[in-house]
């Protein structure tokens, strides 16, 4: 017979701190604030930049996927580079061996991923906390090798890749192939924020959230605990296939070694400095991650890493509850002003 | 009603019990913590559930919510067996339930954690959620009627909105009362709701119980260790010790049984 030793007080599956604030999203008008500066800055800056804040909106996505996981629903990841590379192979094969529009490759790469992690999230339904962390790690661990598989070599490219087209500005615009796939990128981006949003403010959404505070409790109202689990991590492993996609169009290329576990870990450092549980933070979170290590190497060539490390040292410490805390912190400081 | 009816789940008219417990027993690795443990509760009554410590009040609490299950015997809603379901499966038969120490989601607002009491009773799918479908808005509206309706009755409407965790603790009581509240059971656990108030919090607690009682029509299961309240509100009150039912009838004849005494006072030659 089952015998459940613990008490619903215990039953906090994986103490994960959410600092408090009413909701998911940013205000209004911070919202329309952030979106005017996204959508005019391309316009004003060299191409290289334009890459790389398409690269930012790419990682912005992959971490607000994670973040749907660990902020929504309580379960860790350290395994997202293995979703992330299956969307980004299931985007260069479909192009390059089925010749398939590049617009087409997202949805296919985020239902193939969501289907992978869904099964995934039925093993996982076992574990909890480090243990689910470290289960998710052996995925991303394990995904270069599987994706160097002599069996697959001809569709995957082996250890060579795959070069993708990078396709050009649709019906004749006048805009850089980069920028096109800016904006394109940021539509993506801005409907897949939207969606996340209402999901996480939906009956499924609070369901998660309510795993996440106390299974025992959720159980007893009625929730089923696996299928949201399981259907968080489909969520988050779809999102970040079509993050994965993006990245590999935007890219031009995928090769295993892109996909190593360093990318899963850069994806829940971004979820951390801006914010578990906090959407809009994903953004700062992957700013983190894409500009702090130039930063770093702008600093010293030779210990980057070592800046690197302290840099996110200063972040941890001074906001430890990452972009989030300093959105509360200016929005009380807006109000003050505003009062004065 | 006879076994032999209740076997066969006749429908049940509001004679019959509305929660059956037959002879139900649960062993821990050897220790028996239920032994054989029967009785009834009929629609509208406010039951009480007394013991001293480790009498087995929270094992049986804990099969009722399906945390635990019972390797004798057989629990039945309605006529109805429900230890072939899982857990969450027994808000939707109509049994609702607070926790001991408060077990409340407390990172989320007042609203929400009532609104996941309305789970149970409501449908949706991650893809109409995401997209906030038409139908999705509706229901959510339904929810929030019903939600905001609640919070009013238990005078809790100022603190909608804010996070739980940053409540006191009285005050997370009525929350967690508040989301059972939502899921519309027809029956009530209360696990040891006085724990932790003062004096006159029992009281308006009491009141409350009672007022849960009459003007929604909830049944009602009380595990108490506080015997002020359970002997004020109680219709009909069940003593165990060890795992054994000591005693069963109106508060004071339970008051005045000679083996509750015993057992809550000790015998002259222990």
């Amino acid at each position: 017979m089952s015998t459940i030793q613990e008490t619903a007080a215990e039953a906090h599956p994986a103490n994960i701190d959410v600092p408090s604030k009413k909701n998911m999203g940013l205000g209004r008008t911070a919202s329309w604030a952030m979106l005017i500066v996204l959508a005019l800055l391309p316009l004003f800056v060299r191409n290289f930049v334009i890459f790389q804040m398409t690269m930012l909106l790419i990682y912005a996505i992959a971490v607000l996927a994670l973040n749907i996981l660990t902020g929504g629903s309580g379960q860790f990841s350290l395994g997202q580079s293995a979703f992330y590379a299956i969307g980004a192979y299931t985007a260069a094969i479909l192009i390059e061996h089925g010749g398939v529009n590049y617009v087409l490759t997202l949805p296919a790469a985020g239902i193939i991923c969501f289907a992978v992690g869904f099964l995934f999230g039925f093993p996982a339904l076992r574990l909890s906390g480090i243990y689910l962390a470290l289960a998710t790690f052996a995925l991303a661990v394990a995904m270069p090798q599987l994706l160097k598989l002599g069996v697959i070599e001809h569709w995957t490219g082996g250890v060579q890749g795959l070069v993708v087209t990078k396709p050009d500005a649709p019906f004749g615009l006048p805009m850089s192939q980069d920028m096109w796939l800016y904006y394109f990128t940021l539509v993506v981006s801005l409907a897949i924020y939207i969606a996340s949003v209402n999901l996480l403010r939906s009956r499924s959404g609070r369901a998660m959230m309510a795993i996440r505070d106390n299974e025992i409790a959720a159980a007893a109202m009625g929730v089923d605990l696996s299928i949201y689990k399981t259907l968080a991590f489909g969520v988050s492993a779809g999102i970040t296939g079509v993050a994965g996609a993006l990245g590999a169009i935007a890219v031009q290329f995928v090769a295993p070694d892109s996909y190593t576990f360093q990318l899963a870990i850069a994806l829940f450092l971004g979820m951390v400095v801006g914010g578990v549980g906090w959407l809009p933070g994903s953004l700062a979170g992957a700013a983190f991650i894409v500009f702090v290590p130039n930063i770093a190497e702008g600093i010293s060539k030779g210990l980057s890493g070592a800046f690197f490390g302290v840099l996110l040292f200063v972040v941890i410490y001074l906001v430890p509850h990452g972009a989030r805390q300093g959105a509360i912190y200016a929005e009380t400081l807006f109000n003050k002003l505003k009062r004065s | 009603m006879t076994q032999a009816q209740l076997a066969r789940g006749e429908a049940a008219s509001s004679a019959d019990p509305l929660l059956a417990v037959r002879d139900v027993s649960v062993v821990f690795g050897g220790i028996v913590a239920l032994n054989g443990v029967s009785f009834d509760m009929k629609r509208g009554q406010i039951l009480g559930l007394i013991g001293p410590n480790g009498a087995g009040k929270t094992t049986l609490f804990n099969c009722l919510s399906r945390l635990y299950q019972p390797s004798k015997g057989d629990i039945l809603m309605e006529g109805v067996s429900i230890l072939t379901r899982p857990p969450h499966k027994i808000a939707e038969v109509g049994i609702g339930r607070t926790f001991q120490n408060v077990a409340l989601f407390p990172n989320m607002s007042v609203l929400d954690n009532v609104r996941v009491g309305m789970h149970a009773h409501t449908t949706s799918d991650i893809i109409s959620d995401s997209l906030k479908l038409p139908w999705v808005r509706r229901s959510e509206a339904a929810i929030n009627r019903n939600v905001d309706e609640i919070l009013a009755y238990l005078d809790l409407t100022s603190v909608g909105h804010a996070i739980v965790s940053g409540l006191p603790f009285g005050t997370q009581k009525r929350v967690e009362l508040a989301r059972a509240l939502a899921a519309e059971p027809k029956i009530l656990l209360l696990d040891e709701p006085a724990g932790g108030l003062n004096h006159e919090e029992v009281y308006v607690l009491g009141d409350l119980i009672r007022r849960i009682r009459d003007e929604r029509g909830i049944t009602v299961l009380l595990v108490e260790h506080h015997m002020g309240l359970v002997m004020s509100i109680a219709d009909h009150v069940v003593a165990l010790n060890f795992g054994r039912k000591l005693a069963e009838g109106t508060p004071s004849q339970v008051q005045s049984d000679p083996e509750v005494i015993k057992a809550y006072l000790g015998s002259k030659d222990q």
